[in-house]
């Protein structure tokens, strides 16, 4: 019998070893997985237990995200808490008891719970554990200027839309003010979260939770005549002095495409003999959609994408909160990107040109377009996270500012430069001139398909001799509102507050 | 008992005292009861020991005793009454204020009576004629019966486990445990698609967690099956995944939500696994399956040092057992196999468990201190 009996111990002992091997797998090889888990009822609580990092902005005295410490059964625990409520909703997010979270408050969740891992920090984590202490987690110091951004809250009203404000050379986010926008606060009260779902703003149906300044996708319209212009100057093919006939219209395939009545013009206006910078100066849609029909639409194309278009712009927030901007279409599955094979065949270059077809856009790529031009052609790099720090104090992480590659040479982006001041000193962008300071900028009144309402936007810089800043301004559903009348008021109020604050 | 193996009292005192502790760290009222009982268990233990101290093999001559009783012990929850349904299975036997589990002495009883059958009969069983595997069937169709009845997956494979294992120490056939785990495959397919319970199990095993609402037969509506009926097994494996490497800590760990309320239900009996591995880590749980380990090779180093068929196979049956048990238990706990609650020995939570496994543990003892005065006599 004990040959049996030797290799019944065997078959026992295995059947043990499959327990530590088991054991093993879920601690080690699935632990993280499972503690992402949303249902995981033992990191709900522990989350609690983590003293959260703050998030504040490195200057100004308000404090985005803060906690508010409860002592429950001879326990503390850490409730979240938002003290500037709707200021910067969309981008900061929120941190909920049912590990619902959204903004940075989700994308930054390692380093605010202080789980960033390496080995120093480990080692010190597994300390503070055992030790009993709390463990604490890193503060984030934003980029975004709170007054600044206060301001363009209340700039844009009750009005649905977006602002969005860069140091053009640092690639530093100041201001990213999306409307409606609603109190963090709310998301953990009973009911709260539905309470914040059916908050409606100026423009009727629209959710307080989407960042427009991210994912937000509207119709450019003129203000893509940047990127044209910019493909109509660098490839060499025109000049600001190039001559055009606008006959108040331009054919494509057979039919007029009447200019777009804009409010320096009277209606629809008959220009006559002008060059490519009035054209740009008084936004001449048949001027640019023959330059898209001579450049072709690949070519405008492949300079959006040298901007940014058709790729998710780098920032800290969770990456389905931002959209790359480009042609999108409808499908079953709803809306798309869209990146022909032959653009030539795909895409009529002509309303493309004047940003129309099916060209979608985010506020803070077409900030990062006005940015690039008064960068001298290179696209800095937009970030929100100036530093992470430690909870003793040390530097975790510090941004450096970098750039994503040159779109356009220095010469066309000075060119560029001098047709958006003509813009704001005699075109379409007039109110957004500032006393004493050069103001560069493109209006963009994009048809809706509602008859006399529009999506209004102004994009701009200044200094234009000596670039700092760049705002991007887009409001929705602007009954006959037009960029050059709404949207540059706000972004004039916006930069005279970066300039002088 | 002098000449008893070093190790077992020893093994089993480490696993009881860290059970006991968990059980203080859980809950102290429960630590107080458990200590009480487990005074009982030592006295029932040191009284066995006394009683068979000049030979235990006089337990062979009441096998068929052994026999019946295990099948009485089996089935008694099921008589109306006294018994009792926890949680989709029916084990408990509730009498005067006083509940147990018959089933964990029910366990023993059939490891003596297999033990005593099987010697006498493991020649003729080797032959393979009809008529002595008739007692043999009886046990088959009693395993099933319980778990058809009780719906226990659980014990119903432990019983049958062991009777396996102990058909093949007997009569050396590989063939015969193929044929009996044919037919309790067969037999566990007709109980899955009879009993619902057990098809939860099954469910809860393969798939605990679902992206959409499911019916949720606990309160009748739909719900993610995390958040219903497979809610303690995942609940237990996020117990498991916090401990990580080094664990929290004894004492540190997380097993109450914000409000106070205890997450996992049955923390400290079927699930005092999860806990510990939460509190030691990995490095504690790998220790503790160690610990069970060491004791089951003593357990089958006794069954080889054992001098006759009896002893062999009752040693061996023990050992088995208990390693069966624990491996039930874990592996159910850890998606090895699916969960069925069952304590896990000598270290979860309950009278009847602790009361078992130190009968167990007192067999062991008789046994190896028999064949260590037969090896070496002086």
């Amino acid at each position: 019998m004990n040959r049996q009996l030797r290799r019944l111990a065997l078959v026992t002992v295995l059947m043990l070893v499959v327990l530590v091997g088991a054991t093993t797998y879920w601690q080690a090889w699935a632990a993280g997985g499972l503690q992402d888990k949303q249902d995981n009822a033992i990191e709900r609580v522990i989350q609690f237990t983590i003293q959260r990092g703050l998030i504040v902005p490195e200057s100004g005295k308000v404090t985005f995200a803060a906690n508010r410490k409860v002592r429950v059964k001879g326990q503390t625990f850490f409730f979240r808490r938002y003290p500037t409520l709707g200021l910067a909703a969309q981008t900061i997010g929120y941190s909920t008891a049912s590990r619902s979270q959204a903004g940075l408050e989700q994308s930054m969740n390692d380093y605010l719970t202080g789980s960033n891992t390496n080995l120093s920090n480990a080692f010190q984590r597994q300390l503070d554990r055992l030790g009993g202490g709390t463990v604490k987690g890193n503060k984030l110091v934003l980029s975004l200027d709170p007054s600044a951004q206060a301001l363009a809250m209340k700039q844009l009203g009750h009005n649905c839309g977006a602002v969005v404000a860069m140091n053009i050379k640092t690639g530093a986010v100041l201001v990213l003010a999306s409307t409606p926008t609603y109190n963090p606060n709310l998301i953990d009260q009973p009911g709260g979260y539905a309470k914040v779902l059916k908050i409606r703003g100026g423009c009727g149906s629209a959710s307080a939770l989407l960042p427009r300044t991210t994912k937000g996708l509207y119709t450019p319209g003129s203000t893509f005549k940047m990127i044209t212009a910019a493909a109509a100057l660098d490839t060499g093919k025109f000049k600001p002095w190039s001559r055009f006939y606008d006959p108040g219209y331009c054919t494509e395939y057979g039919k007029p495409v009447s200019n777009a009545g804009n409010p320096d013009q009277g209606g629809t206006e008959v220009f006559g003999n002008v060059t490519l910078a009035q054209g740009f100066q008084h936004s001449i849609n048949s001027v640019f959609c023959n330059v898209g029909k001579a450049l072709g639409a690949k070519t405008v194309l492949d300079y959006a994408k040298r901007f940014g278009f058709y790729s998710t712009p780098p920032l800290e927030t969770p990456a389905d909160e931002r959209a790359p901007s480009g042609l999108y279409t409808y499908t079953k599955k709803g809306r798309v990107l869209f990146n022909p094979r032959d653009p030539n065949t795909a895409v009529d270059p002509g309303r493309l040109a004047f940003g129309q077809e099916r060209m979608l856009a985010t506020p803070l790529q077409m900030a990062m377009v006005a940015a690039t031009i008064a960068n001298k052609g290179v696209v800095p790099r937009p970030y929100v996270v100036q530093r992470i720090v430690g909870p003793d104090g040390s530097i975790v992480r510090d941004t450096k500012s970098s750039n994503l590659g040159r779109a356009i040479k220095p010469k066309t982006a000075a060119e560029l430069n001098a047709m958006m001041v003509s813009v704001v000193q005699g075109g379409t962008g007039t109110a957004a001139q500032i006393p004493g300071v050069l103001v560069a900028g493109k209006t963009g009144t994009a048809e809706t398909g509602v008859p006399n309402v529009y999506t209004a936007w102004f994009v701009c810089f200044a200094p234009a001799d000596n670039p700092r800043y760049a705002v991007a301004v887009v409001l929705e559903k602007q009954l006959n509102g037009f960029g050059g009348v709404v949207s540059a008021p706000i972004a004039k109020a916006v930069l005279q507050n970066l300039l002088h604050g | 008992m002098p000449r008893a193996d070093p190790y077992l009292l020893p093994l089993a005192g480490l696993l009881t005292a860290v059970g006991l502790t968990e059980i203080y760290r859980l809950g102290p009222a429960n630590a107080f009861k458990q200590g009480l009982w487990i005074v009982i268990a030592v006295a029932v233990f040191a009284g066995t020991l006394i009683w068979l101290r000049r030979d235990y093999r006089v337990l062979e001559n009441y096998k068929y005793l052994f026999g019946l009783s295990a099948i009485a012990l089996l089935f008694m929850p099921l008589l109306p009454g006294i018994g009792q349904t926890v949680n989709g299975a029916r084990l408990w036997v509730h009498a005067g204020g006083l509940q147990f589990q018959p089933g964990e002495l029910g366990k023993i009883a059939l490891i003596v009576f297999l033990a005593a059958y099987l010697r006498e009969k493991r020649e003729v069983l080797a032959q393979g004629r009809l008529k002595d595997w008739g007692p043999l069937l009886v046990i088959w169709g009693a395993a099933m019966m319980v778990l058809f009845v009780t719906a226990d997956l659980g014990s119903a494979l432990l019983y049958y486990g062991i009777f396996l294992a102990m058909l093949y120490l007997a009569t050396a056939r590989l063939s015969f445990v193929a044929v009996g785990l044919g037919l309790f495959l067969a037999g566990s397919v007709a109980v899955y698609k009879g009993t619902p319970h057990v098809r939860d199990r099954v469910t809860n095993w393969l798939h605990p967690w679902t992206t959409h609402a499911v019916y949720c037969p606990l309160s009748g509506g739909r719900a993610l099956r995390q958040d219903c009926q497979s809610y303690q097994e995942v609940q237990s494996l996020y117990s498991i995944a916090h401990g990580g490497f080094g664990g929290t800590g004894l004492g540190s760990g997380t097993f109450t939500n914000a409000a106070g309320h205890q997450i996992i239900p049955d923390l400290n009996t079927d699930f005092i696994y999860s806990a510990l591995a939460q509190e030691l880590g990995l490095i504690g749980a790998a220790a503790l399956v160690l610990l069970y380990m060491v004791f089951v090779l003593r357990g089958f180093r006794v069954a080889l040092m054992a001098g006759e068929g009896f002893s062999k196979l009752l040693a061996a049956g023990l050992t088995f057992g208990l390693a069966l048990q624990t491996f039930i238990i874990i592996g159910g706990i850890l998606r090895v196999i699916p969960l069925t609650g069952i304590t896990l020995p000598l270290v979860s939570y309950g009278g009847s468990s602790v009361l078992s496994n130190f009968l167990v543990l007192a067999g062991l003892m008789l046994v190896s201190d028999r064949a260590n005065r037969e090896v070496d006599p002086s």
